[in-house]
């Protein structure tokens, strides 16, 4: 479904990716993690089309992608969620949604038509939220949310576009327990119908959702396997996983 | 029982009946300076509309709308002064080129974001003001009288003072509804969207920026409609029509009636120009008043007297 190949991105002096390569079979969840300054938010962002490579290549269900505009991207089927909310603060929530679900509608150069209450846009609309667990939270405006309803949504808006694969961009950021465990399951769910890339820093729910972990340190894939495997690897565990047990210890 | 009666429909409704029946008072009290007054504000209020779209619902500050007045005026003042005084032609030819420069504008513009849009709005506004200042032909800096106004038949004669007011009046409502129609459609959606979070429309799939520029081109045409009607009424085009500080007070009336709002820019033209009317006959410096005013709008009230009469906090 999506691969990454020798994919490179340099920032003044610091390399951010380091010919970062990698592939995700159709169906799998994927996580990515990594300590703080890895490069994950770059790697994100070269997928999602924000940040351009500096070399190297991004196929996406058969097709280049590289040098795609993000739009593009969402239009084949490849959605994201942000690390910090990034919604319609000034919209209801059910806006919010109802706005994704017309942007794969066909083109918007509709002016006329009150599209509040076009059902073709309502109803596909509600369903997501339904899936969201925000229905009861459809006419309230997003700045109301509470943080984990934000979260939620975030999913929602991605969901929303009816895309093949997701991005998330640690979707836990800020999470309190109940509201993370919440959110596995949500992911739990969804990773039955589509694909997905995580990355995430809680290390709980990466190991109970991941079928594969790569793992990145200063822009380089250091280890890429199954949770177990990524577990017993010693330069993993000295690199990344050591530093959190000695800080818990 | 009736959640259409507040504060701000019974304010926005009593205007609506003063404007519709202020010719009527100006017959009864032999006033033709108000009704001369009132059509001056209708044709601001609409070009304070069209300014509205795009700034209001679509978050782009535009500094240069006065331009398409400019435009609009030039184009009934240079085809008048040829001799071509056909209404239709002109207002064709108006709109057209108005629409051509949001056009050329937005297709620049629209690239960049935030103080960098503003100036190059400014900026080209700018350019067409001198452009106007250096026609020697049309009268150069003393801008050009018109002979005649537009000619639409013997049955729309807008020599006739009561007639035009209410022509204008009807470009007015209707302007206000085809923008609350615009900005409650998939498009205006998407035009608000952009405003809220143009990060997001683009991952969840919006091209933003051809939407954005079509936004911008209507905006500008509406506006090129007032500048005709204002050379109509005036009788009389100049550079000053598109100076950019009438760039500025079609902000100012946006942001002081509420931005976003449909009748806002309609309240706040008229309650900026009635003020400096008002103001003007006690004292000549009425601006030293005006400013603080505005700046307690924008501190305390940001939706504007919108916000004040729904006792709604925006932004």
């Amino acid at each position: 479904m999506l691969q990454i190949v020798d994919l490179s991105r340099r920032f003044g002096g610091i390399v951010a990716s380091d010919r970062i390569s990698f592939a995700i079979p159709e169906g799998e969840l994927h996580a990515v993690i990594g300590p703080n300054g890895a490069g994950k938010t770059t790697l994100i962002g070269q997928l999602t089309g924000e940040i351009v490579p500096d070399a190297g290549r991004v196929l996406f269900a058969g097709h280049d992608i590289t040098g795609l505009r993000v739009y593009r991207r969402s239009a084949l089927g490849l959605a994201r969620s942000f690390q910090i909310t990034s919604l319609f603060r000034d919209f209801t929530t059910l806006d919010n949604v109802a706005l994704a679900v017309q942007a794969h509608a066909g083109h918007s150069f509709r002016l006329w038509r009150d599209a509040r209450h076009d059902p073709r846009l309502r109803d596909p609309a509600r369903d997501v939220l339904r899936r969201a667990g925000l229905a009861d939270r459809a006419e309230v405006m997003v700045s109301e949310l509470s943080h984990g309803e934000q979260r939620q949504l975030e999913i929602a808006m991605a969901l929303a576009t009816r895309p093949r694969m997701l991005l998330l961009d640690e979707p836990m950021a800020g999470m309190g327990p109940e509201e993370s465990a919440r959110m596995v399951a949500t992911l739990r769910e969804l990773k039955r119908e589509l694909t997905i890339l995580l990355v995430e820093h809680d290390m709980e729910a990466v190991f109970a959702l991941a079928d594969r972990i790569t793992v990145l340190v200063y822009g380089r894939v250091i280890a890429s396997g199954l949770p177990e495997e990524i577990r017993a690897d010693p330069e993993v565990r000295k690199a990344y996983l050591g530093e959190q047990e000695a800080a818990h210890g | 029982m009736n959640a259409w009666v507040t504060p701000r429909n019974i304010v926005v409704a009593c205007l609506l009946l003063i404007l519709i029946l202020l010719p009527v008072y100006a017959a009864w009290a032999d006033n033709p300076f108000v009704l001369n007054m009132f059509t001056r504000i209708v044709i601001l209020a609409l070009a304070a509309t069209s300014l509205n779209l795009i700034l209001g619902y679509g978050g782009m500050v535009s500094f240069g709308h006065a331009a398409y007045l400019g435009i609009g005026g030039y184009a009934i003042g240079i085809l008048t002064y040829e001799g071509l005084s056909n209404g239709y032609l002109q207002l064709a030819v108006a709109l057209s080129v108005s629409a051509l420069f949001a056009l050329l504008v937005g297709a620049i513009s629209l690239r960049t974001r935030g103080v960098y849009f503003i100036m190059i709005t400014l900026a080209l506004s700018q350019m067409i003001y001198y452009v106007a200042s250096a026609l020697d032909r049309y009268g150069a800096d003393d801008g050009l009288t018109l002979t005649r106004r537009s000619q639409f038949g013997p049955w729309l004669d807008l020599g006739n003072k009561t007639l035009f007011y209410y022509i204008c009046l009807a470009c007015l409502l209707a302007g206000i509804y085809l923008v609350w129609r615009i900005v409650n459609s998939r498009f205006g959606l998407v035009i608000q969207g952009a405003r809220s979070n143009e990060r997001r429309m683009h991952a969840i799939g919006f091209p933003t920026y051809r939407y954005k520029l079509l936004c911008f081109v209507f905006a500008g045409t509406m506006c090129g409609l007032a500048g005709a009607l204002l050379a109509n009424h005036s009788d009389f085009v100049s550079p000053a029509m598109m100076h950019w500080t009438r760039s500025g007070d079609l902000i100012i009336m946006v942001v002081l009636g509420g931005m976003a709002t449909p009748f806002g820019p309609m309240v706040g033209a008229v309650a900026l120009l009635v003020l400096e009317e008002v103001l003007s006959r006690y004292t000549e410096y009425w601006q030293i008043i005006i400013g603080p005013m505005l700046l307690l709008v924008v501190i305390f009230a940001r939706g504007g007297i919108d916000s004040i009469l729904t006792g709604k906090r925006r932004g």
